[in-house]
């Protein structure tokens, strides 16, 4: 009879339960059967029952009263018992277990059984769930088996010690000497148990063998004489030359000859292959072998299963940067992996591909690229545009090229390219100075061919109103002009305003680009100015501020619009890890022309500057607090907390100096006495501070606190301006402290 | 070196669970959840390779149970494919047409014959003769030991 009857009876119990609910109250009503048969004397089901909690708890059902009923049966002396208690040991206790301590002495004991079948569930069970402590204690134990047992249990042992040296290093030096001698064995079982300190000539010895002559037919898998043992040695050797070059050099045959030799017909021989190439590009091997490596990789991507091709993938791109020219030479078959079917393998290749661009093949593999784009799965598309937009900038031969490729992307894939493209290529867009006809043609057309690409539309409104008279001057060297008008262009824009595809952000730009042509085009001042009146009353809160700016220019400020609207000039590109954090501080940044002079009207330059801010600025992006007060001098909140608020306020002195201004309140309802701003500031910097105007700061803000800081840069290094402030202050007994880092400074003056 | 071997249905039931490091309970849940969803939303056609968190996860469908073990960075995933293979091998020898419900019914000793196959993240023994040998031998002790217990004892 079938000792697993009972078992068996309650699993089918079990699976036949028509819902949760049932399958719950038939475990329920099992656990608490086996939790009663636990606490009977022994009755000879223990390991049945032990069973049967090792089955519920693979559904998914808490089993931890069953930890010690694992040690008592693994204390038992029947086989039977002891399996099933070394499998629920494997399962239910691990080394955090207190339990798991328990047996330890019943596995020392087993390692000791006079039958080899007891003795490897030890074994076995110490190599799973062997935590430190015991691996110390039963470590002798191990090395004992492995020098003096038979096969079967030496290489249990060998891979147990593998475990332990894992768990506890110190002890490898323990079974280094025993594990020599097992590789002088010629048993399969053994030499696969192999740990780190192994002897080289006797590893190429026995690989040559398995290569060259004959195979033992049980070893065998589809003709390839045991793949799993010539993948252990391969990967051992890869641990021997790694930064090795004597060891590497001889092994350098062999590894060729298993790369001529093996039949990659069969999964298992290009699993052999594969090990090769990976040793042969982790070791120090001559060049000749590593091109022997990248076709084989070659060939692989040639291969029907799309396994294989995967992983010549993933193994390309690891040595892309190392074997550069070996890896080019395959870009055909690359770039022809953009089109399989399989989407992790059409990521690799995308990656690949991207990693292969250079300035001598850019233009065909941008043609590659951008049809990739077009047709890419959508969880690709962000990837895709953005490697685009990088090899483009590194290697693009003209800039017409540059603007062309950027407008192909974003009428394909606009919704997906990141925030700073709109900035950035308007910045291309202003450098290209030769190309603004051109440029301002093509996005005219692309205007009014679809208005459902935020970015195309911003860049192509921005560029409207920054150049609209070249576009309505009807003549053009690059490009076929278009003859229009200037309410053609009006009407384009207007389309974008009122559009419910716009974003505000677009209908920002729009409104922005409307009023720019107010100085560049003649006839139809007029509509524009009915326009922003118009916005004047728009709910968008941000579109609302505009219009009235917009409106204040045409009336009170009229003979200044055509100097706050004239031709922007070339925008420098701003570092890139200028820490504000956001693309929106960035672009702030990129926008304000590099010089300002102080000499002109202050009142002239701020509205300007509020004007061109919009183009930019990415609403909700920036996270610092922006205050204007006194004709837009801003001030930058840097510290609110337990009512405690830090303003400050900077002016430019000189070329090199700074001067900053912190002015402190207190909104809480308790007085802050001696209140103290410690300042520090990079190595570059000189840093001065004047005496506060006090130290109390009353409740409830009835009165601020004053302190200037001045700050001196003589070298001009950089010109990055940070400041560390430190505050301390006395409140309702206890003393406070903290710190804030301040690295970006509001307004133009300041840079 | 292998971290954690899955056996599940297609409607997402564990059928056996080899963990080859040691890991909480609650960590187990999580990733038996997690590999279980990516491996059934898998498409027909895909490759049998999936990335998760730093492991590379290797996945086979044989019938109604997925295979689906989990590897370091530095293994060889294509051997990987060849070692489920192997298993189901060995336990299509034993069970004879092995099907998911041989596994259900009879998973103590599905986990005998990997522990001969598989021990502490390695590879233990590549012959089948020789696994297939141990598990017979095995299961006769048992036998043997259970006659010999339940012979009254004179």
């Amino acid at each position: 009879m079938s000792p697993s009857v009972r078992l068996q009876e309650m699993i089918r119990v079990i699976r036949s339960a028509r819902t949760q609910g049932e399958e719950r109250g038939v475990i329920q009503r099992e656990c608490a059967a086996i939790r009663a048969q636990f606490r009977q004397a022994d009755n000879g089901g223990r390991s049945h029952n032990l069973a049967k909690l090792l089955y519920v708890h693979m559904l998914g059902y808490p089993a931890h009263f069953g930890q010690m009923e694992c040690v008592r049966l693994i204390a038992s002396p029947r086989y039977s018992e002891k399996r099933v208690g070394y499998l629920g040991a494997m399962m239910l206790l691990d080394e955090k277990q207190d339990a798991s301590l328990l047996i330890t002495n019943s596995i020392k004991n087993d390692l000791s059984h006079s039958s080899q079948y007891v003795q490897s569930l030890a074994l076995c069970t110490l190599a799973c769930m062997g935590s430190a402590e015991m691996c110390r204690d039963l470590a002798p134990e191990i090395d004992r088996l492995l020098r003096a047992s038979n096969s079967y249990i030496k290489k249990k042992a060998a891979l147990c010690a593998v475990h332990i040296v894992r768990k506890v290093p110190e002890l490898g030096e323990l079974f280094t000497p025993a594990a020599r001698s097992l590789l002088s064995e010629k048993n399969h079982g053994q030499c696969v148990t192999r740990d780190t300190h192994t002897y080289m000539p006797d590893l190429v010895q026995i690989m040559k063998g398995l290569v060259t002559t004959g195979y033992s037919p049980e070893h065998n898998v589809a003709g390839i004489s045991d793949p799993f043992l010539q993948v252990r040695i391969l990967r051992l050797l890869r641990i021997l030359g790694r930064n090795n070059d004597a060891a590497s050099d001889a092994m350098n045959d062999l590894l060729a000859q298993v790369a001529t030799n093996t039949d990659s017909s069969k999964t298992a021989g290009s699993a052999v292959l594969y090990e090769t190439v990976l040793t042969v590009m982790d070791i120090k091997s001559e060049s000749g072998l590593r091109v022997l490596a990248v076709n084989i990789l070659g060939r692989f991507l040639l291969n029907n299963d799309r396994n294989i091709r995967y992983i010549s993938m993933t193994s390309l791109q690891k040595i892309v940067v190392t074997d550069h020219n070996a890896v080019q030479r395959h870009r055909g078959t690359i770039v022809d992996c953009l089109k399989d079917p399989d989407a992790s393998v059409k990521r690799r290749a995308l990656e690949l591909s991207l990693a292969l661009v250079s300035a001598v093949n850019i233009r065909s593999m941008m043609k590659e690229l951008l049809l990739f784009l077009s047709s890419c799965p959508p969880e690709l598309k962000a990837q895709a545009a953005c490697g685009i937009f990088n090899a483009a900038e590194r290697y693009a031969p003209s800039q017409r090229w540059h603007i062309d490729t950027i407008l192909h992307v974003l009428t394909t894939a606009g919704g997906d390219v990141r925030d700073e493209t709109v900035p950035n290529l308007i910045q291309l867009i202003t450098t290209a100075s030769d190309l603004h006809c051109y440029t301002v043609h093509k996005l005219y057309r692309a205007l009014i061919t679809d208005i459902s690409q935020q970015s195309l539309v911003q860049v192509a409104c921005w560029c409207i109103g920054e150049y609209g008279d070249l576009l309505l001057r009807g003549e053009c060297d690059e490009i076929e002009p278009v003859q229009v008008s200037e309410d053609d262009v009006l009407d384009a824009l207007e389309t974008v305003l009122q559009s419910h595809m716009s974003s505000p952000a677009t209908r920002g730009f729009a409104l922005t680009a409307t009023m720019k042509l107010s100085t560049r085009i003649t006839d139809n001042v007029d509509r524009i100015r009915s326009i922003v009146s118009i916005y004047g009353s728009c709910i968008d809160v941000e579109l609302q501020q505009r219009a009235v700016e917009y409106n204040a220019l045409f009336k009170k400020y009229d003979h200044m619009r055509a100097a706050v609207l004239e031709r922007m000039p070339v925008i420098d590109k701003s570092s890139p890890d200028h820490s504000n954090g956001e693309s929106g501080g960035g672009a702030l940044k990129e926008v304000e022309p590099p010089k300002l002079k102080q000499g002109e009207a202050v009142t002239a330059q701020e509205p300007a500057n509020q004007v061109h801010d919009g183009d930019n600025s990415q609403d909700g992006h920036n996270t610092l607090m922006y205050s204007c007060d006194n004709l837009g001098s801003p001030t930058l909140t840097v510290y609110e907390k337990n009512g405690v608020t830090l303003k400050l306020h900077c002016h430019k002195q000189s070329e090199t100096g700074l001067t900053v201004t912190l002015t402190a309140s207190n909104s809480s309802d308790w007085d802050m006495s001696s209140f103290t701003l410690q300042a520090a500031v990079p190595k570059s910097v000189q840093l001065h501070m004047k005496a506060p105007s006090g130290d109390f700061l009353p409740a409830r803000g009835t009165a601020t606190l004053t302190q200037t800081v001045l700050l001196n840069n003589p070298n001009k290094v950089g010109l990055q301006w940070a400041l560390w402030i430190r505050m301390s202050y006395t409140s309702q007994g206890s003393a406070f402290q903290d710190t804030m880092q301040i690295d970006s400074f509001p307004g133009p003056a300041c840079h | 070196g292998m971290r954690f071997l899955l056996l599940f249905s297609r409607q997402g039931r564990l059928r056996l669970q080899k963990w080859f490091t040691p890991t909480p309970e609650r960590e187990k849940k999580k990733i038996i959840r997690d590999m279980t969803t990516m491996v059934l939303a898998r498409k027909p056609r895909s490759c049998n390779f999936l990335h998760w968190r730093d492991l590379k996860i290797v996945y086979k469908r044989y019938a109604s149970l997925y295979f689906c073990l989990a590897l370091e960075d530095q293994d060889n995933e294509l051997l990987a494919l060849e070692i489920l293979h192997r298993y189901v091998e060995l336990l299509d020898k034993y069970f004879g047409n092995v099907c998911e419900l041989d596994i259900i019914f009879n998973f103590e000793k599905a986990y005998f014959i990997l522990d001969e196959f598989l021990m502490g993240g390695e590879i233990q023994e590549t012959s089948k003769q020789i696994v297939n040998r141990s598990i017979e031998a095995s299961d006769m002790l048992q036998e043997t030991m259970e006659e010999y217990m339940s012979k009254p004892a004179f």
